[in-house]
């Protein structure tokens, strides 16, 4: 058994805000340089290397490379023989949005209740935490800064068993092609395939957690997120929704058993700020 | 990029008609923000018979809600919100004048009967380009609705903020023109 103390987190929780704001991920800015050269539209191509342009001002000025900074998105791993002491483990997280948000100039997109009182909460908590009870005695917290412009084009589908593999093809591509310009394309395109209503929505979030060039294990479903990679660069949105061949540049799928009745299928949709940062905490000797 | 157009506010009626769904222009001179809070607050205040908070007559509103400044920059990072939230309160600003709106992602047929109707244009700037677009901001004033915070009605001094004419004043849409040119499906 080992012991961390919540003291310990909150500013781990701060600099996650804030590095997933500034500094866009390697791989991302990679995909779009590669994106760039690939554009048949020259517009379009003009578009990708500004953004990549804007990757580099965000990280060397340190600001953020959206002004929606987002909700904070928090998959939290929590070893089974880890011990959290101090204000409890949910609180410290929040707090280290808190000070993230305020300390870092992040934008507070937060309302208090979704429909009757859309008043700021000021802080931009709270946060959306998953928690995993995992093996182990360390803590991993990965942080995703979600805008809402992409998450808004999302969308679930309960689908019958007898639409099979076209079935969830299909729904992921309309789900893309409604979507146009709306989520700030190249898109990067999580997919949740079984579980419940939930889990896939859960798992389709998750998904979005991965690195351009990282692909699902399984080789039939790899051989799945390139053919629907391959399918939405080909309905023509772009980059911005103004025309192109780069539409999105991955599609990340994760799957889970489900039950013999359903299908259900969740697209969640990222935009080129593509957000996310992690870190591991290990505890100490009790 | 070549052959952007430069563009200088006010948008009077003259450069509304020259701009084709396509260009890249370049905008700098005043303009105003408005999001989904402001336009609330803007329409229900026509409708109390109250004056808007600025004259729109020949105005961009740019739909936007920055990120807080870094001191001794005049604003955080400034790119466009998704524009169909402001569908339903649009063309009510369009009838008053408004000539130019600047966001991302597609309209209404409302919107863009209003724009034919009453000569407006729709900008596109660069989704997600924050940093890079807040470059181009020189000063912000909050003019309206403070209590909105990143929602507030922002004054803004630009200068060769990059955008693409999305949907010109004949109702000609580059996210339907852009979109059939390359579609392979």
């Amino acid at each position: 058994m080992k012991t961390i103390h919540t003291d310990e987190i909150i500013p781990v929780v701060e600099r996650l805000c804030m590095e997933a704001n500034y500094f866009l991920g390697d791989d991302m800015v990679a995909a779009l340089k590669s994106a760039a050269a690939a554009e048949e539209n020259p517009a379009g191509a003009d578009i990708l290397r500004r953004l990549v342009e804007n990757a580099e001002i965000a990280r060397s000025e340190e600001v953020p490379m959206c002004q929606d900074t987002g909700m904070a998105i928090i998959f939290a791993e929590v070893g089974q023989d880890l011990h959290v002491e101090g204000t409890g483990l949910t609180e410290a997280i929040n707090q280290g949005v808190r000070q993230g948000y305020a300390k870092g100039y992040l934008r507070k997109s937060v309302v208090k209740d979704p429909t009757l009182n859309r008043v700021n909460t000021g802080d931009n908590t709270p946060a959306i935490i998953h928690y995993d009870i995992v093996p182990g005695d360390e803590l991993k917290i990965t942080l995703a800064s979600k805008g809402f412009g992409s998450e808004n084009m999302g969308g679930i589908k309960m689908c019958k068993p007898s639409e099979g593999l076209d079935g969830v093809i299909n729904f992921v591509v309309d789900t893309v092609d409604k979507a146009g310009g709306n989520p700030c394309p190249p898109i990067v395109v999580g997919v949740g395939v079984g579980g419940d209503l939930e889990k896939c929505a859960i798992l389709a979030k998750k998904a979005l957690l991965r690195s351009v060039g990282e692909h699902n294990p399984d080789l039939e479903w790899s051989r799945v997120e390139d053919d629907i990679l391959e399918r939405i660069n080909k309905l023509g949105i772009g980059p911005q929704g103004l025309g192109g061949t780069q539409t999105a540049l991955a599609v990340f799928i994760e799957t889970y058993p489900t039950h013999i009745a359903g299908m259900p299928v969740a697209v969640n949709i990222n935009c080129h700020s593509a957000r996310h940062k992690e870190a591991v905490l290990k505890g100490r000797d009790a | 990029m070549a052959g952007e157009i430069m563009l200088q506010t006010p948008l009077t009626q003259d450069k509304v008609k020259k701009l084709k769904a396509g260009d890249a222009v370049l905008i700098s001179g005043t303009i105003y923000t408005g999001r989904d809070a402001a336009h609330k607050k803007m329409v229900e205040a026509l409708a109390r018979g109250e004056e808007l908070p600025f004259e729109v007559k020949d105005q961009i509103i740019y739909y936007v809600g920055p990120s807080p400044e870094k001191p001794g920059k005049p604003i955080g990072s400034a790119g466009p919100t998704t524009s169909y939230r402001m569908d339903s309160y649009a063309p009510k600003l369009i009838a008053l004048g408004q000539t130019g709106m600047l966001g991302k992602g597609w309209r209404a047929p409302e919107v863009i009967d209003a724009m034919k109707e009453s000569g407006a244009v729709y900008f596109a700037a660069m989704g997600g380009a924050g940093a890079y677009i807040a470059k181009c901001i020189k000063a912000a004033e909050i003019i309206a609705y403070p209590e909105l915070g990143p929602e507030a009605v922002r004054k803004l001094t630009v200068e060769n903020l990059p955008a693409i004419v999305a949907i010109d004043a004949q109702g000609n849409n580059i996210y339907e023109l852009g979109k059939a040119k390359y579609r392979r499906a």
